[in-house]
């Protein structure tokens, strides 16, 4: 469809997409990527008066280290965040969520910071991010501040980002050495997930010494399952040694029912898929 | 008669194109897409339509306040049905199942009422589409919602009306009956006789409802201007769209040109006259410009038809020892909110294939169609066949587990064997040829159907959270959509000839008119190889020409796979008759008697000579005409008009096997082996295409897709995010083969392949995914098998294996591996 009128800016420096935001409030919408944002504005669900576009804001972009930290830019592409060697070895969850992630044309065109921006509760990076611990770079009118990213989601399509602020990275804790695996359970494969589960392992001897582990689409926004975190202390990685912690991933969800199953379903769905998660992030 | 011995005697040895796996000639430019899709048409002065449609599914329209659309920027007018009352015509219902049918009138502007979430009630005329879009967006339309009809089943009890001032939502009631045709047996003295000493297998199987999601949106261009209008659409139809003109709006059928120019896939979705086009001519004649209409993909998904959504009501009665004795089939079908250009028929299109390969003596079938307040139906890829094919393939492999036999033994059983053709059904169709035993054998071979039965069980005594099911489905179908006399019989309101011409041109090249209508099947390729075999000319030399009515005028267009077992026909006869001509001519400059001539390899040779000259020699001699024996016109151009005698039945064995995982209930295909017997094959590649997209169509009901509205009649599964419709990722590779047995109604020995694979996949893909399951208690899934299904179909069946247990228990066991919840079902 066509999308309503609106005026299109292009700054080429955060001051200057900032300055844009103030001046136009919230008749302005800033897009990234354009693959969640452009859906919206065709349906005529959204109708802006201004998009200020963030691509030529080369700063955004990259991804780099920064002590024991990963920094990746607001404006780095899905394909780059899967791409990368450092995001592999030291956030290894998310490369493998964003692999899954659409199809590559989406790839090539959306961005880390628009998903998450986005908050999207089925978008596969939000549970990833939250489960390493990450924290949000948002910049305004009065300079950056960092969000942890569990204060960052604050529900449906709903986050800590005010309407003059942009995001301009995200931080990762590194996890260098631990196994990371996302467990996506879709019906056809360029689809939202219906349920996933991202997990990070460290192993010690033999047996599960930390985890993280988040959850998508299983409540208006992305969880991290703390209960499935601490039972898994001291679990063998098998799908027997962890199926009792992986049961408490139904703590504190609220998943909503749709064509593709209903709450109870996906709650059960849970409890599979993060036994499998945590033994496949094991190397199992 | 052997159909090798019939073919053009230039097809002998190896320069014979039949059989080549011809690389399509037309799809460099419909895979760039530089080429004529109506979209990309673009004529001087040509303005964009934007249409207005209802959200309500059904609502009385208190009034329409088209001001400020009209003064929007660059709107050239806004229309309602009231302004174009005069031109706008009505949309007809060309198969009128019985004579008592109730169908609303159907307009394309919605008048008084909208009787569907998406029909049409306004229309923008702007110099842009953006422009109509945005004007559009301010039509301000007061509606007073009134009742939908929307549940299938309790439409038919008339709880809620669809239309009101009819008083009713039954449409029509048709009845086939084997003892009322003389063709069979009593079925409820079959069912009596199996209830007290038999086997009756009663089961209510769902054919939800679909989308035939085409790449190409509709798309319509309208020139009035000049002598002619003329109409670019992209359809499947454009005869039945310039006839169905003529009788509605009173334009002359003279007056109007039909083209469809390059038309991105149709599944029998563009096997319609639709409002839009209905809608663009009546804007372009008022304004007096043309005028175009591009649906967006939502559009397309809400308002053009739909398909299938049906409930089965099925009764089968067997001996103990597997013999199928009566098939009783009541059907509900939803016509959506009118009858549309075929709609009621195609449940009567399956009326004839519940039987399909197997020798029943007795057989009833009776549809109720009904109206309801949703988006019409109408025939979508296999058209009624393919609803026919999964009930009688799902009771089967019922049968099969009654009786505790291999669902292969139970059809072999009772199927058709090679000795008995032609056979005549029970419906009374002449089945003139088939091979189920070698079909199946050689299938059953490709699957290895015993190694996998092995590891079937071996899954199932080791209790492997993800088990394996086999599924069959030995279909047969009737297509070629033909006899004229057949389809009078039924009332339907046209004829199934096929008309084609072969022109001979002075330089050598050939250009063959053909008057079916291609939509991405490649009737390109596969007709130049046929032209170039009978004509003995290269396969370049032939140019097809289709998809204008003004260039092709006499054809009845492509569905039902007849492209080929009728168009192709014509298109022999044809090319024979200029043969012929040619021969006399030929004979003339040879000085010799037209019948010691001999045709071969695109030469007349004088027999027993080394005298001779080529077909395209003649037809530069006749182009000159200076030698031109008495009394022969200067022409070796050729029509010929073609009416089968009978359907064509192809026929095959799809075994599917999946894997079901126990613990989420995801389905996953293991493995595919088709064995289809199409006849002769014109073009292998061609072939193969057909039934990979078919079977990916067919495993698509079977597994992902299904239209569902809400409670308010809104559609829910309004975009690809929710309509889930496979992509190559999603499937694996098929196995695919063939065995030949010709048919024997047309000389070339083609059975219709376009529709076979939809038709015979489904069941199996159910078969295999229930077959995994049932030695937990399931035995049936209903489409689409979401894994959402699948694991409460085994959940359901858990708790009802366990009767102590209280209601209230959970209903499965929290102990269980993986099961996390302790809550009821179905919450
Ligand atoms: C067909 C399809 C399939 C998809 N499948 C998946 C999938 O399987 N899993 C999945 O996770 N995602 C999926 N997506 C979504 C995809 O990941 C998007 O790219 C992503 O959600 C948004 O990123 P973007 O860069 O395109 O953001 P945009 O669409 O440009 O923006 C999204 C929203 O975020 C805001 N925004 C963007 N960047 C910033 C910023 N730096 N600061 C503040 N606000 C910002 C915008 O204003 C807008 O509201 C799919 C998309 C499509 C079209």
């Amino acid at each position: 469809m066509i999308p309503a009128p609106f005026d299109y800016l292009a700054p080429t420096t955060v001051e200057e997409a900032l300055a844009a935001l103030a001046e136009h409030g919230d008749d302005a919408k800033v897009v990234a990527g354009g693959q969640s944002l452009l859906p919206v504005l065709r349906m005529r669900l959204n109708t802006p008066e201004v998009v200020v576009d963030l691509g030529r804001i080369d700063s955004l972009r990259g991804i780099r280290e920064e002590g024991d930290h990963l920094v990746v830019g607001a404006m780095t592409t899905h394909h780059e965040v899967r791409t990368s060697d450092l995001v592999r070895t030291h956030a290894a969850v998310l490369a493998h969520a964003t692999d899954q992630l659409a199809d590559s044309q989406i790839r090539h065109r959306g961005t880390l910071g628009g998903a998450l921006a986005h908050a999207d509760p089925a978008g596969d990076q939000g549970a990833c991010v939250l489960s390493l611990g990450a924290e949000l770079e948002v910049t305004g009118p009065g300079g950056a501040r960092t969000v942890p990213a569990d204060q960052f989601f604050l529900g449906l399509f709903e986050t800590a980002l005010g309407d003059d602020e942009i995001l301009t990275a995200v931080r990762i804790p590194k996890h260098t050495g631990w196994g990371g695996h996302y467990e996506k359970f879709v019906r056809v494969v360029h689809q939202w997930p219906i349920v996933a589960v991202a997990a990070s392992v460290r192993l010690e001897g033999g047996t599960i010494a930390e985890a993280r582990v988040g959850l998508t689409n299983m409540g208006p926004t992305y969880l991290r399952a703390r209960g499935v975190e601490e039972a898994l202390v001291g679990a063998t990685p098998t799908l027997d040694g962890v199926r009792e912690a992986a049961e408490r991933a139904t703590e504190g969800t609220d998943p909503p029912s749709d064509l593709n199953g209903d709450a109870d379903y996906r709650r059960h769905l849970a409890g599979v898929l993060t036994a499998r998660a945590v033994v496949a992030a094991a190397g199992g | 008669m052997t159909v090798t011995e019939e073919r053009g005697a230039a097809a002998a040895g190896e320069k014979a194109e039949i059989g080549r796996a011809r690389r399509r000639k037309e799809d460099q430019r419909l895979i760039t897409g530089r080429t004529r899709w109506t979209d990309n048409l673009v004529l001087p002065g040509m303005l964009h339509l934007a249409m207005v449609r209802s959200p309500f599914a059904h609502a009385r329209i208190a009034s329409i306040d088209t001001d400020a659309a009209r003064s929007a920027p660059n709107v050239v007018g806004v229309f309602t049905a009231a302004d174009l009352a005069e031109l706008q015509g009505v949309l007809i219902n060309a198969w009128p199942i019985t004579p008592d049918q109730k169908a609303p009138t159907h307009t394309p502007i919605a008048t008084e009422r909208a009787t569907f979430a998406g029909e049409v009630v306004a229309v923008v005329a702007a110099r842009s589409a953006a422009a109509a879009r945005d004007a559009a967006e301010l039509v301000d339309v007061d509606y007073e919602e009134l009742p939908a009809a929307l549940d299938l089943k309790e439409a038919a009890a008339d709880t809620v009306l669809a239309h009101p001032d009819l008083g009713t939502n039954k449409s029509a009631y048709w009845v086939f009956d084997s003892a009322q045709a003389g063709t069979g047996g009593d079925v409820e003295e079959a069912i009596a006789a199996a209830r007290a000493d038999g086997i009756v297998i009663e089961r209510e199987y769902r054919q939800q409802r679909l989308i035939p999601a085409f790449m190409e949106p509709r798309s319509v261009l309208c020139d009035p201007t000049g002598e002619q209008l003329t109409l670019w659409t992209s359809t499947q139809v454009p005869h039945i769209v310039r006839f169905a003109l003529a009788a509605t709006t009173g334009m002359p059928e003279s007056k109007i040109r039909v083209v469809a120019p390059d038309v991105g896939g149709g599944f029998g979705g563009k096997l319609q006259t639709t409002p839009e086009e209905w809608i663009t001519v009546a804007v372009a004649r008022h304004l007096g410009r043309p005028a175009k209409y591009t649906e967006t993909r939502s559009e397309s998904l809400v308002a053009g038809h739909h398909g299938r959504d049906q409930w089965q009501t099925l009764t089968l009665a067997a001996t103990k020892d597997g013999r199928v004795t009566g098939l009783k089939v009541e059907l509900l079908a939803d016509l959506g909110s009118h009858v549309s250009l075929v709609g009621g028929g195609v449940p009567v299109l399956g009326a004839f294939m519940f039987n399909a390969i197997y020798k029943f003596p007795a057989y009833h079938f009776a549809v109720q169609t009904v109206l309801t307040n949703k988006t019409w139906t109408d025939a979508y890829r296999g058209a009624g066949r393919p609803e026919a094919t999964f009930a009688i393939e799902r009771l089967m492999d019922e049968l099969a587990t009654e009786l505790g036999v291999d669902p292969l033994e139970v059809r072999e059983r009772n199927w058709i064997t090679h000795e008995e053709f032609p056979f005549t059904s029970v419906c009374g169709l002449e089945y003139d040829s088939g091979n189920y035993e070698a079909a199946t054998a050689k299938a059953r071979e490709m699957f290895g159907y015993d190694e996998l039965r092995a590891e079937q069980a071996r899954r199932r005594e080791a209790g492997d959270p993800v088990q394996l099911g086999i599924g069959v489905s030995t279909f047969t179908e009737m297509c070629g959509l033909a006899p004229s006399r057949v389809l009078g019989s039924l009332d339907y309101g046209a004829g199934g000839w096929e008309h084609a011409s072969v022109r001979m041109l002075p330089t050598g090249t050939v250009e063959v008119v053909v008057g079916v209508s291609p939509h991405g099947q490649g009737h390109e390729t596969a007709f130049s190889q046929i032209v170039a075999d009978r004509l003995g000319v290269p396969f370049e030399a032939v140019e097809i020409l289709h998809g204008d009515t003004q260039v092709s005028p006499r054809g009845l267009d492509t569905y039902g796979s007849r492209s080929l077992v009728v168009g192709g026909e014509a298109v022999v006869k044809a090319a024979d008759k200029v043969v012929e001509k040619a021969r006399v001519v030929a004979a003339h400059l040879l000085e010799a008697s037209a019948d010691d001539l001999e045709f071969r390899d695109g030469r007349f040779t004088v027999r027993g000579t080394d005298q001779g000259m080529a077909l395209t020699e003649v037809a530069s001699a006749v182009f000159a005409a200076h030698d031109m024996p008495e009394g022969v016109e200067p022409s070796l151009d050729s029509d010929a008009t073609y009416d089968p005698e009978n359907f064509s039945f192809p026929h095959g064995t799809h075994l599917c096997a999946m894997e079901v995982d126990t613990e989420t209930g995801a389905v996953k295909m293991r493995k595919y082996v088709a064995c289809d017997d199409v006849g002769n094959i014109i073009n292998p590649l061609i072939v193969e295409g057909q039934v990979h997209g078919g079977l990916v169509q067919g495993i698509a009901q079977a597994l992902w897709e299904e239209a569902v509205h809400d409670d308010a009649g809104t559609l829910v599964s309004g975009s690809f995010v929710d309509y889930l419709l496979p992509t190559a990722a999603d499937t694996i590779s098929f196995d695919v083969d063939h065995t030949t047995s010709p048919a024997t109604s047309n000389s070339l020995g083609t059975k219709g392949v376009g529709e076979a694979g939809t038709i015979a996949s489904t069941p199996a893909v159910v078969n295999a995914v229930v077959d995994a399951v049932r030695h937990l208690g399931v035995n049936d899934v209903r489409m689409p098998c979401t894994p959402e299904r699948v694991w409460r179909a085994i959940q359901d069946a858990r708790a009802a294996q366990e009767p102590t247990e209280p209601a209230a228990m959970p209903h499965f066991d929290a102990d269980e591996p993986g099961r996390s919840s302790t809550e009821g079902a179905g919450a």
